[in-house]
């Protein structure tokens, strides 16, 4: 691994949705006096957005669920009413399909006013109380006795928007270390001087300010600066995903009144923006020693599947196409339970920002969120908006398959790989796999081509494209089989099979 | 859907594998103006992987490689001058017979007279089965590491486990060891083996590669690379049974459960599909319930042999291309087909008899392995045709054919025919 010994204004430890959003924001400015200001954002793994920000229900929150007054409330809203413009710009799909909070007894009318009045107190705008009828008219067949109608709830590509704020970051200017695990951050001089954040591979960046927003590892990177007084408990979520198949059976987000104590917001079904739907997600503490264990349990997965069977009782076995784990990053410990509220603050470390417990609603607050540190970090360093920031990610076209007709036909003209389908299930063309082996931070794994272009996410996972793919990053961009990886760590083959000379390579 | 190029046609076969090659010849010989459309690169489908022999047994006496027996095909069809549109992938198909198709730098809407379905199938993956566990790589579906040895010379892994004994995990077995790789165990769900008995013979007993029956995979562990998998015995109800886990470390695991039809575009364009095969429910001329819609291959069941594929599109071809020249109607369901006791399914679903030459061909599946079987086809007490088989296997369809006097019988009848095993 090369050295690099930099020197940055800010470095945002964490490349998850918050620390992509904080970079986004911060390369928006320049310094007062019209000096760059040079942002870095360092991550342990070999992509942006491989914890938490890829790992849920990709839900923008409406702001209902959330007491009056606390951070999470006011970020939520804020990031909501933000999340139109910000898509837009950056072209990440979003849908404003509302939800549906629904009482089934008597006994959850209570929960169901409570959220009705935290809303309102929060700033909800659109609610309404509906009975069955009412309910039916927007999801036919809903049982329940009330419905608590929340028209700005939504759903998002949480990858897709992670990966665009890093992407559009980079493109004005921002750098991105990756492979970056912060082993020590030191201050070596007198206070006010530079931080220098290592790397467990030896490299260092040096940085005026350090903004912590390392998800389920916040405390581990605050303790590297002294503060121990912090501590997070792991909590993960089980994911099933199901065929598009089921495309269009949902028409809103439906969820229970949670429990008082409730760690998640309860096992549901949630339609996503690419047509599948998840059942999800449970909420089960796991031990200290892997905060990053997403295995899945089958004591679980029969729990998803019964709930999935009783919410649509045609699903066939082949409607389950995978499942997948995230891990919500708590302040409270298993035997509390519930939620604690987000921690953004400027540390008893000057020039230290943490972020701690960023989980539900994280994603919504993003880019509430990285406002809030942009106003910490003026306080050290004041702030200009620059005039040559560019908004929009340049030639990104979105998914090629869902443009009209007429545009996919110019497209094709002016560029031929676009008429050629890599993936079946998605309907990927080769030109969207092109743009996302080459894509700006340079990340080349599986995982950074399937959250780009969506290749492997469909019925048959992979078992089409994937050969496909690696033909091409084989014949067209120099692979050899110990270069491919799914996403770090080990590769995915043990090597060729025969030598290249014909010979045997045994 | 409207593109800027409108095509018409009589017959657009779509997929070039075994059995789109069998109908577009079998079509085109009997006068039909035929176009085949193929999403890959080259013509032959999986067959191009498959370079075991034993392919052609029984419809050339001899045991051919997959690419041997695709040649044979693409040979015929090129000297019959049928075009075929290669690196093509039909991206829509309406209820009345109109294609969207994408091609190198086109979008094309193909009108055609009569459609035949013939996409094959895919692979069960983990997602399927719900296997509980880490997500390491090492986890491959048979047919994908199939494809990376035998097309693109790239080792999976080098200490092989392998889920399933359907047909291609047996032969990846195989294949596996002769490359070099260690093939710690097959595990097989059911008490008996999912693939044919010649391969359990050729690609496990011959090479000592153990199998264990009444086993699943109940934990996969490994948070980069695959480490280990955990199996356990399951019960008469599938169950695993508490405190027969055992850990088999191994680098690769290959998944070898289950084919699924090929049926996105049919669904899309309102064919009946059947929820036991996933393909679609078809008369005894491969037609599907939209008229001038037929279906054959691995699309329409799941075969054990391709010689079988073979045979039944080209059923589906002529009967496409008699749709084409006015010659067969879509007269009603007729006579209902159903599988009775031992019997997983019957292709066809239904006949209408007159539009049915001097035979018909049944195929079906048996549910569970038996010796000196006897499978039987009748209408209420009226049997049809009977037939002793020394060995039924799940793994193994069997082909009963019905003479057109058992089928005017049981036109009289009126009655739905019921096939059995027993």
């Amino acid at each position: 691994m090369t050295d690099i010994d930099l020197n940055y204004d800010v470095l945002v430890i964490g490349a998850g949705v918050v620390g992509c959003a904080i970079a986004r924001e911060l390369a928006r400015h320049k310094k007062t006096g019209g000096e760059r200001l040079r942002v870095a954002v360092v991550d342990k793994e070999p992509d942006v957005s491989l914890g938490t920000s890829s790992r849920n229900s990709a839900v923008v929150h409406s702001g209902i669920n959330y007491a009056p007054g606390t951070e999470r409330a006011v970020l939520d809203v804020k990031g909501n009413a933000m999340m139109d413009k910000l898509c837009g710009e950056l072209k990440v799909p979003i849908k404003r399909i509302g939800k549906l909070t629904v009482a089934l007894t008597e006994g959850d009318l209570p929960g169901l006013h409570k959220q009705k009045n935290q809303g309102e107190a929060n700033g909800v705008p659109g609610m309404e109380l509906m009975d069955n009828a009412k309910m039916q008219t927007i999801q036919p067949g809903i049982e329940g006795i009330l419905g608590l109608w929340t028209p700005t709830s939504a759903i998002i590509s949480s990858f897709g928007l992670t990966i665009a704020l890093a992407e559009n970051a980079h493109a004005n200017g921002v750098d991105f270390h990756l492979n970056y695990a912060v082993k020590s951050i030191a201050r070596p001089g007198k206070p006010g001087d530079p931080f220098e954040v290592r790397s467990a591979d030896g490299r260092t960046c040096r940085s005026a300010l350090v903004v912590n927003a390392a998800g389920l590892h916040c405390d581990e990177v605050s303790a590297m600066v002294g503060i121990t007084n912090v501590k997070i408990w792991a909590c993960r979520g089980e994911y099933y995903v199901l065929d598009k198949r089921l495309d269009g059976t949902l028409k809103t987000l439906i969820y229970p009144v949670p429990g008082p104590n409730d760690p998640g917001l309860g096992i549901h079904l949630t339609p996503t923006v690419d047509g599948n739907i998840l059942i999800g997600p449970s909420a089960v503490y796991i031990p200290e020693e892997d905060r990053e264990d997403y295995r899945a349990t089958s004591a679980i997965m029969a729990d998803l599947r019964r709930e999935g069977l009783r919410l649509l009782p045609d699903l066939a076995a082949s409607d389950f196409i995978r499942s997948f784990a995230g891990n919500r990053p708590k302040q409270t410990p298993p035997e509390k339970g519930g939620n604690a509220d987000f921690v953004i603050e400027e540390t008893s470390v000057p020039g230290f920002i943490h972020l701690l417990g960023i989980e539900s609603p994280g994603l919504t607050s993003s880019p509430a969120i990285a406002l809030k540190v942009k106003d910490m970090i003026v306080k050290h360093i004041p702030l200009t908006e620059r005039t040559d920031f560019v908004a929009e990610r340049p030639g990104f076209i979105g998914t090629f398959s869902e443009l009209p007709l007429e545009q996919r036909m110019d497209l094709i003209k002016t560029e031929p790989e676009y008429g050629e389908i890599i993936c079946r299930c998605e309907q990927i063309t080769k030109k969207e796999i092109r743009q996302a082996i080459e894509n700006p931070l340079g990340v080349r794994t599986m995982a950074s081509i399937k959250y780009r272009a969506r290749a492997q996410m469909g019925r048959c996972q992979g078992g089409f494209c994937t050969p496909r793919i690696v033909r091409m990053l084989r014949d067209e961009y120099g692979y050899r089989p110990e270069d491919f990886f799914v996403r770090g760590g080990a590769p995915m083959f043990a090597g060729n099979v025969r030598s290249e000379k014909g010979g045997d390579a045994r | 859907m409207s593109a800027s190029k409108v095509i018409e046609r009589d017959l657009v076969v779509i997929g070039g594998g075994p059995a789109g090659l069998a109908a577009a010849i079998a079509a085109k010989e009997a006068g039909c103006d035929v176009v085949l459309i193929e999403r890959d690169r080259i013509l032959g489908g999986i067959l191009n992987q498959c370079i075991h022999d034993g392919f052609g047994l029984h419809r050339f006496g001899e045991a051919l490689s997959g690419p041997e027996y695709a040649g044979r095909f693409i040979a015929q069809l090129k000297g019959l001058d049928v075009p075929v549109l290669q690196n093509t992938i039909v991206l829509n198909l309406s209820s009345d017979r109109k294609l969207l198709v994408s091609r190198m730098g086109e979008l094309t809407e193909i009108h055609a007279k009569a459609i035949v379905l013939a996409m094959g199938c895919r692979e069960r993956t983990r997602g399927a089965l719900s296997i509980p566990g880490h997500r390491p790589s090492g986890v491959y579906t048979a047919g994908a590491a199939q494809n990376f040895v035998n097309m693109e010379n790239i080792m999976p892994g080098k200490r092989v486990c392998i889920l399933g004994s359907g047909d291609i995990g047996l032969i990846m077995a195989r294949r596996m060891t002769l490359e070099g790789a260690k093939v710690e165990a097959v595990f097989e769900l059911l008490p008996w083996s999912s693939g044919l008995p010649r391969n359990i013979r050729q690609c496990l007993v011959d090479y000592g590669i153990p199998l264990y029956l009444s086993t699943t995979v109940v934990n996969i562990s490994g948070m980069g690379r695959l480490e280990g998998i955990t199996v356990a015995t399951v019960d008469d109800k599938r169950q695993p049974v508490a405190g027969t886990e055992k850990f088999f470390p191994c680098d690769t695991l290959l998944l070898s459960v289950g084919l699924i039809p090929e049926n996105e575009l049919a669904r899309e364009a309102g064919v009946a599909l059947s929820p036991i095969t996933g393909g679609a429910l078809v008369d005894a001329d491969c037609m599907t319930s939209i008229p001038g819609v037929f279906s054959c291959g691995n699309a329409l069941h799941v075969h054990d042999l391709v010689d079988r594929v073979s045979e039944e599109a080209e059923r589906a071809g002529r009967a496409a291309a008699a749709f084409v020249a006015g010659k067969l109607s879509s007269g009603g369901t007729g006579v209902s087909i159903l599988p009775g006791s031992g019997v997983r399914y019957v292709m066809p679903d239904h006949m209408t008899i007159p539009e049915n030459p001097e035979e018909t061909t049944l195929a079906f599946r048996v549910t569970t392995p038996k010796r000196d079987g006897v499978v039987r086809a009748a209408a209420g007490d009226t049997i049809l045709k009977e037939e002793k088989h020394p060995r039924l296997h799940p793994a193994e369809m069997v082909w009963m054919r019905l003479s057109v006097e058992a089928l005017r019988e049981l036109k009289k009848s009126g009655k739905a025919l019921e096939v059995s095993a027993s």
